[in-house]
């Protein structure tokens, strides 16, 4: 019995057996009448970690028939595009990203930088890139790459290493481990598609990439959602929310921005952007979870700061993706691990001249302000107001707003996200210290190994790991390598070796297919 | 550059090694030092392994600038601009006559090498390395373990 009733098995789906099963046979399936495809390895997720992953493993020489790519995504970027755009950020802005950090080109180089400057029109369109990394962060801002560049950067590639080819198209419902090796997974195929509602893919080894649970509503904004049936006024930075702009053109309002990351100064930014362009009185309220009046940490690892924000270049600060912090990152366990994380600091944001004047500017005329507390409830109050208490460090203050535009962030536990919860469910899979999916430093999955299978997986479900970082085009791709490095150990491709790397590297600056 | 103080030694040793070596030996011949060709060779050879000896205390002391530094990176101008002090320390050591064995110098040949040195190891780390040793930007400049 299912808490919704008998549970009745329609042809070709998943049995009662199956489900309960934590390692299953081809009798299994074959009993539930679900068909099995082959494929020597799966990758499920279809993003920008599984792109890395196969990017890395065509280019070790892995055929494109041995890669099945089980994905609801009809591009790798789709999703990437999607966050990016809803947080306010067109194909002409600068991503948050060093220039060597190249999702479509494992080797960073040449880096978008240099890119940059070959594909300017005038003399000084390729000097000033070129200038300014060489002379970041010293004399200036870091050099970011355009989110247009990146993407069509990507699209580039995937043409290249015949990504399309690799993809069908659907849910994955489930990773299981088969009794002689590899893996089950089981993908439920989109609607319109005619055959069986399920079909097990049967491989060797697996890799999961499935990004964020969804999007991360603090209880106090979820129940004022609840309780209003009403979405529109309170609302994540993450989800389409153009409404808010278009209102605020309107009819003057107050903004309630939550949250201290690039997110939320993008989103303030773009208010600010509205307020200058169309002339409107918008006034807005940040909320930060902690002041930070200046530079915080110990001498020898003190972030800079002030006007309430932390300031850093990058997601994390560099050096977890390949130097000192990495490695003292790769000597943690247990609580080390956590003391690890802390040490790294909050969120942050760049800092930008500009939108640091911008602010500047905001404060002095009054109409932006920011508090550092938590909110302690939102109740709905006539003509479309929104009434928030705010317990501040020392007391409480009321504040009357039109929008709350929640910017704290997306879902990271691993236990609302479907396939991980079954693999710790039925996987033997475990979490690490912070909570994520626990992976060894080659980035399988620690408990699951099925014969001479390997599961593996890589990006935002394995937060906590050996790598900080992980969500990002470097980690994906740091992730990317150790798999293949560890799967070439297993013969499945070739290792990367210098003959490899520099004959990959003249195909990909031709752009020659492989 | 996020360098570990091991993946600075051994990047030093081996790319002023490998590579500066064989500019070095490539380049000694047409250096303006007025020298015999056996005295130029003499001279390049102990400015090269100059740069390489004297380098790894130099490491050292970036090491410790890098501490303070929240990123723990080495910007790439940094490792351009400490071209200066080096070639400064490295010239007026060779030149004051007070390094252990006599080598024969000249201003012109000794600056022609090491800036050329220099800016060819400069242009190699800032690209070109992460195709010839491609996991090497993922554990702080480290060659070997």
């Amino acid at each position: 019995m299912t808490a919704a009733g008998p549970f009745v098995a329609r042809t070709g789906d998943l049995t009662r057996k199956l489900l309960d099963a934590d390692i299953w046979s081809e009798q299994l399936l074959f009993e539930a009448g679900i068909p099995i495809a082959d494929a020597p390895m799966v990758c499920v997720g279809g993003g920008l970690g599984t792109f890395a992953l196969v990017d890395h493993l065509r280019i070790c020489g892995v055929r494109p028939e041995s890669l099945q790519v089980l994905t609801p995504l009809s591009a790798p970027w789709e999703s990437f595009a999607y966050l990016t755009r809803v947080s306010q950020i067109s194909r002409g802005d600068r991503l948050r990203s060093d220039s060597s950090s190249c999702p479509d080109n494992l080797w960073g180089f040449p880096s978008f930088a240099v890119r940059e400057a070959f594909g300017a029109d005038t003399v000084r369109g390729s000097l000033r890139p070129l200038w300014q990394v060489l002379t970041e962060p010293i004399c200036g801002e870091h050099y970011t790459p355009r989110l247009g560049e990146v993407l069509d950067a990507l699209a580039r590639e995937a043409r290249r290493i015949r990504y399309p080819e690799m993809v069908t198209q659907g849910q994955v419902r489930m990773v299981r481990r088969r009794e002689a090796g590899g893996y089950f997974t089981v993908l439920t195929p989109p609607e319109r598609a005619t055959g069986a509602r399920r079909i097990a893919f049967r491989s060797a080894h697996v890799h999961l990439a499935v990004g964020y649970a969804g999007l991360r509503f603090l209880p106090e904004l979820a129940a004022y959602r609840a309780s209003t049936r009403n979405s529109s006024r309170v609302v994540s930075a993450y989800e389409p929310h153009e409404h808010v702009y278009d209102q605020l053109r309107r009819r003057p309002g107050t903004v309630m921005v939550r949250g201290s990351g690039i997110v939320a100064a993008r989103v303030v930014h773009r208010l600010i952007e509205e307020r200058n362009a169309h002339g409107l009185q918008t006034r807005v309220v940040h909320l930060l979870s902690h002041d930070v009046p200046g530079p915080q940490g110990p001498r020898f690892m003190r972030r800079n700061g002030g006007d309430g924000f932390a300031y850093q270049a990058f997601d994390e600060p560099k050096a977890v993706w390949g130097g000192q912090l990495r490695d003292r990152a790769g000597a943690t366990e247990g609580a080390g691990r956590v003391e690890f994380y802390d040490s790294l600091g909050g969120p942050s944001t760049p800092y930008r001249k500009d939108w640091h004047a911008q602010l500047a500017t905001a404060r002095a005329q009054g109409w932006y302000s920011t508090v550092a507390g938590e909110v302690e409830a939102l109740d709905p109050q006539s003509d479309d107001l929104i009434s928030a208490r705010i317990q501040a460090r020392d007391s409480v203050l009321m504040a009357q707003v039109s929008f709350v535009v929640d910017c704290t962030g997306l879902q990271p536990d691993i236990g609302e996200q479907r396939i991980l919860a079954d693999l710790l469910h039925h996987s033997n899979a475990g979490r690490n210290p912070l909570g994520g999916l626990d992976v060894d430093p080659s980035f399988e999955v620690r408990g699951t190994r099925s014969g001479k299978g390997r599961l593996y997986a890589s990006g935002a479900a394995t937060h906590g790991g050996y790598l900080a970082g992980e969500d990002t085009f470097l980690g994906l791709q740091i992730a990317a390598q150790e798999i293949a490095d560890d799967l070439a150990a297993q013969g499945f491709c070739a290792r990367l070796d210098v003959s490899r790397s520099v004959r990959q590297w003249v195909r990909w600056a031709a752009n020659r297919p492989i | 550059m996020t360098y570990s103080l091991a993946g600075r030694i051994q990047t030093r040793i081996v790319l002023f090694g490998v590579i500066g070596g064989i500019w070095t030996a490539l380049v000694t011949p047409i250096l303006p030092t007025r020298l015999p060709l056996g005295s130029s060779y003499e001279m390049s050879f102990t400015v090269l392994g100059l740069i390489i000896v004297l380098g790894v205390a130099w490491e050292l002391a970036y090491h410790l600038l890098q501490q303070f530094r929240w990123d723990k990176d080495w910007p790439t101008g940094f490792s351009l601009l400490a071209g200066v002090p080096e070639g400064l320390v490295l010239w007026l050591l060779l030149d004051s006559g007070t390094w252990l064995w006599d080598v024969p110098v000249t201003a012109r040949g000794f600056w022609t090498l090491f800036i050329s040195t220099w800016l060819l190891i400069w242009a190699v780390l800032s690209g070109p390395i992460r195709v010839l040793l491609v996991r090497r930007r993922w554990r702080g400049g480290r060659l070997f373990g």
